[in-house]
């Protein structure tokens, strides 16, 4: 098993999906992509081969965080956007745990922004997944922090003021360890990706395009329209040129002028300096310039994959280091010592 | 403070008790009890030179009660009123209350010192001045137009003009530091006269000195220096002709190894024994806020207690932390002041939804908003009841002394951990920074707070199948079962969503929402919280207590004075002046807040008239008029600052005669 789940006991038995499906009706509206999300995970989890109830999922609140309710381990549905402050407290003192934090782009990204970037920058062992369709679902319908400029919703009738954030783009600035992207509707490689982040010793952020098929719908449909897809999505592997288009035709090269990347037809002439994929590495610039490829309105170039993986210090651990480490100078707490401190005085009856 | 009462009165004014002689022309007088008060610039480092009076005088075996006063600034504008700092200590020969309405010295580092205090100090007093800081321009800046130490307006005092800056640095010019440098050790100057003028005890500031500048071992000598300098000079100068004595507190105390500690203190070392009591790992998640960072730097000292200390991203992620930590079967912590209680309110209602132990621990402060973040109130009593959306309510404990955190943090665990509920655990920064002697108990007096974790099912299906049910409540307690992760079968979700009774699955079912509602109160109003005890020598029942008091001939008292938190010293105080008067009033503290006592309603009612002190507008008032439709009389000050004994004794006199 990897590091990031040594400590999580295995299970004794072969587990199936079935396993972690729990006895609560799924109560999402009919044609949501949180469907395919969770059957997504419940599919994944058996690979992984935990022990269930070292499993626990967090969530904060709207439509994603109910998400908890129906995976059988232990789950806490909680506040709006603190689910990363309390699975922090979890993972920080249970790392027998694999702790895992559903949450949307406006829990994680507005009310709960303060929480999701340190926790990334923290680096705790936790899996992030962000769940964003671009709008507010629960409260129906007004449009979230990933809302592209101009929505009309019912909050903003004469359409949004505010630039949105780009999830992947905040991540790395806020010192993640890990952060990828997939798509609700691609099963493979949302498995995969969940793959990657289960692995990662650390904080893990997935953001995952979501449809709500009730007040957003279509948000996503330029990179899974088959015709579409092909040029708006490019697709991550490490170690590979970052190539997309109709027969690979196009590819992400450095402009030797900026530092900047853009896309450019791959020519013979060009080839070699199409970029490959560099997930491990320890600058943070070019996974950002990668994050910052995507056109906000038209999702064309959006790449999907891991952008950023790297090793740093888990907080956790260090936080168990540090407890080893006192006992070893001091040695084990002496309560009775503790109290009388060095500066006693004696009352004879 | 100790637990016992004495027959003295506390206003004695510092009575002589004996004289004798010291040294060639140097009279030594016995005094029953002293009050200091150290003052000067915020960077004068009063608050040490006061904690090290403290520490000789406890190690020397005084009863003494202490008060830091200062204001929120790190370093507010030199020589400014804003900008004075003190650091008052009571201590005597018996069990005292309070750290004393008004000083019998006043040492004053500089005008702007001796302006601010100068109003507390009865005349007679004596006071100390650093001459050297009373330049045109120091007084001018504070509004002397004339010398104070020329213009006749200390008549009344009795004054000794020190040149403590040109001594210190006199004494230190054989080390090698600038002026600057050398100046800066006046205040251990000041500390060695005012221990060469009560026969303090020198070596453990000594020690300490050392042990501070271990690093810059000239910088501890000077300081070592400068400190024996004071006390040479108190010894050969001819302006001290008098030293004073106050004998050890033995008779005060029950017999037992003390040590002198502050609430912060105090409360943090109840929580790692609380731990240590329940065996379950300590977790504190915490934002820094004044008054009560203390315990977040406290504890985390202690790693090898297993005590984990997380420092927040903000008040919010400090509770949540705390929270996620208390699902995962920790013993919980969150630490905070009034505002930071503001920001946790919504995850407090959680815990209240998801019936887990967690501790919120409040050191009350000056209140609206930011207020006086360095100044006492207890005005957050209202808001750990109500302050929050929806029916959630929450148990309150109050401790009453600063030693009395201890025992507080280990009840409100005990709370916390049996009935599965966040408990507020209500100090304030009167109790935070003061401290008192305290009888350090022994491990076996401490409560076992061992907890069950669920282990298996707990329910049977009508089918026959044995199912995990995680709000099936204990009958007796109404606790639901705490059922940490990693336990194999009782995997289950919970929320802040209203809950099905016992299954624990979402439900917006209204009778069950009611059936809820009233259940979580059910559980809170359940609790098992001691009775209230009332000190009233005079009743025909022979009550006694709060503290076993001694009787007095003052007959049957139609008044009685109830307090919550830290009135509870200078209400007692005020208490002992009536009795020695010869009047008559009964005395009742209440530590638990949220339940009452059970008898605190048939205690009410014996009364004529109730007295309600409070350092607030009437908050424990509203509760009583509201609870037991009594017309209490409520008494406030909210001026940051404790009660005076000598103004509480008049209000209850006037109560007591109306």
């Amino acid at each position: 098993m990897t590091e990031a789940l040594a400590l999580v006991p295995k299970a004794e038995a072969k587990q199936s999906m079935k396993d972690f499906k729990s006895d609560q009706e799924v109560r999402w509206c009919p044609g949501c992509g949180d469907y395919a999300v969770l059957a997504a995970v419940q599919g994944f989890m058996p690979e992984l081969g935990l022990a269930k109830e070292n499993i626990v999922f967090v969530s904060g609140i709207g439509c994603s965080s109910r998400f908890p309710y129906y995976m059988n381990t232990y789950g806490m549905h909680s506040i709006h956007g603190r689910a990363p402050a309390i699975a922090t407290g979890l993972a920080a003192s249970r790392r027998d745990l694999s702790v895992w934090v559903v949450t949307g782009d406006g829990d994680a990204l507005s009310i709960g922004g303060n929480h999701l970037i340190h926790a990334l920058r923290r680096n705790v062992n936790l899996k992030i997944l962000l769940f964003n369709n671009r709008i507010y679902g629960l409260t129906k319908g007004q449009y979230s922090p990933t809302s592209e400029v101009g929505k009309i919703t019912k909050s903003t009738p004469m359409g949004s003021l505010d630039a949105p954030f780009n999830p992947v783009s905040l991540a790395i600035g806020a010192e993640a360890s890990f952060v990828a992207r997939t798509v609700d509707s691609d099963r493979k490689h949302l498995t995969q990706v969940l793959r990657e982040a289960a692995d990662h010793p650390g904080t893990a952020l997935v953001e995952i395009y979501q449809n709500c098929n009730i007040f957003n719908d279509g948000a996503f449909d330029a990179l899974k329209d088959r015709e579409q897809a092909e040029e708006a999505v490019i697709r991550l592997e490490h170690g590979q040129p970052i190539r997309f288009g109709r027969d690979n035709s196009k590819g992400v090269v450095r402009d030797p002028a900026t530092g900047d990347l853009e896309v450019v037809a791959v020519t013979p002439e060009n080839e070699q300096r199409v970029l490959v994929h560099d997930a491990h590495t320890a600058s943070p610039t070019t996974a950002f310039a990668l994050s910052r490829l995507a056109d906000p309105d038209t999702l064309h170039h959006t790449p999907i994959g891991v952008l950023r993986s790297v090793r740093r210090p888990v907080y956790e651990t260090q936080m168990a280091d540090q407890l080893e480490d006192a006992v070893e100078r001091h040695g084990k707490g002496d309560l009775s010592a503790l109290l009388h401190g060095n500066d006693t005085w004696t009352v004879v009856g | 403070m100790t637990s016992q009462v004495s027959a003295q009165a506390e206003q004695a004014e510092g009575a002589l008790v004996g004289d004798q002689q010291r040294g060639p022309g140097k009279e030594v007088r016995r005094l029953d009890r002293v009050i200091i008060r150290f003052a000067g610039d915020s960077g004068d480092g009063m608050q040490l030179t006061g904690d090290r009076f403290t520490s000789e005088t406890a190690s020397f075996g005084n009863d003494l009660s202490t008060l830091p006063n200062f204001p929120a600034e790190i370093r507010a504008p030199a020589g400014t009123l804003p900008g004075v700092s003190s650091f008052q200590l009571h201590f005597a020969d018996h069990d005292i209350l309070t750290p004393g309405d008004a000083p019998n010295v006043l040492v004053a580092m500089n005008p702007a010192a001796l302006k601010a205090n100068l109003q507390d100090v009865p005349r007679g007093a004596e006071i100390i001045v650093n001459t050297d800081e009373f330049t045109k321009r120091a007084m001018a800046k504070v509004g002397y137009a004339a010398s104070p130490l020329e213009d006749g307006s200390l008549e009344a005092y009795s004054v000794h003009p020190v040149p403590l800056t040109t001594l210190t640095v006199e004494a230190l010019k054989d080390f090698e530091l600038t002026r600057k440098e050398a100046e800066r050790s006046k205040n251990m100057f000041a500390l060695g006269l005012l221990s060469w003028m009560y026969h303090r005890p020198t070596e453990g500031t000594e020690t300490f000195l050392r042990s501070k500048f271990a690093k810059k071992p000239h910088l501890a000598e000077a300081n070592v220096a400068a400190f024996r300098a004071g006390w040479n000079f108190g010894e050969t100068t001819e302006d001290f002709a008098v030293s004073y004595e106050v004998q050890p507190a033995s008779s005060a105390f029950p017999p037992g190894t003390y040590r002198n500690i502050s609430g912060n203190l105090a409360l943090s070392y109840g929580l790692v024994a609380a731990s240590q009591q329940a065996d379950l790992p300590l977790f504190l998640g915490s934002y820094p806020i004044t008054p009560a960072s203390d315990i977040l730097h406290e504890l985390s000292r202690h790693k090898n207690f297993g005590v984990r200390t997380f420092q927040a991203e903000d008040e919010i992620a400090g509770i949540g932390a705390a929270l996620g930590a208390a699902f995962g079967g920790a013993l919980a912590v969150t630490t905070t002041s009034g505002p930071g209680v503001a920001l946790k309110s919504e995850t407090i209602g959680l815990a209240v939804s998801l019936e887990l132990p967690l501790l919120i621990v409040d050191i009350q402060r000056g209140g609206p908003s930011t207020g006086l973040p360095t100044k006492t109130e207890q005005a957050d009593l209202l808001q750990a009841m109500y302050g929050r959306n929806g029916e959630a309510p929450v148990p309150i404990v109050a401790p009453r002394t600063p030693a009395d955190c201890f025992d507080a943090a280990l009840d409100a665990a005990r709370i916390a951990l049996t009935y599965r509920t966040p408990v507020f655990l209500l100090s304030d920064g009167y109790l935070a920074n003061g401290s008192e002697p305290w009888r350090v108990p022994d491990l076996d007096e401490l409560p076992d707070l061992r907890v069950q974790f669920a282990g298996g099912p707990n329910h049977t299906l009508a089918d026959g199948t044995e199912v995990f049910w995680p709000y099936k409540r204990d009958p007796q307690t109404l606790a639901r079962p705490w059922a940490v992760p990693g336990t194999p079968g009782l995997e289950h979700r919970i929320g802040g969503i209203e809950k099905q009774d016992g299954t624990g699955n979402i439900s917006y079912d209204p009778a069950n929402h009611d059936f809820m509602v009233r259940t979580r109160q059910a559980k809170v109003d359940g609790i098992e919280v001691p009775d209230v005890t009332v000190d009233d020598p005079g009743a025909s029942d022979g009550a006694t207590g709060p503290d076993g008091g001694a009787g007095s001939d003052g007959g049957a008292a139609d008044t009685l004075v109830l307090g919550w938190g830290s009135t509870y010293g200078p209400i007692t105080a005020a208490v002992r002046r009536i009795r020695g008067a010869g009047g008559a009033v009964a005395q009742a503290h209440l530590r638990h807040l949220n339940p009452f006592p059970r008898n605190l309603g048939e205690v009410l009612a014996r009364y004529e008239k109730v007295v309600v002190p409070e350092m607030n507008l009437g908050q424990l008032a509203t509760l009583l008029r509201a609870e037991f439709l009594v017309d209490v009389h409520s008494h406030t000050q909210v001026s940051g600052m404790p009660f005076k004994a000598e103004e509480l004794a008049r209000v209850l006199k006037e109560a007591i005669d109306d």
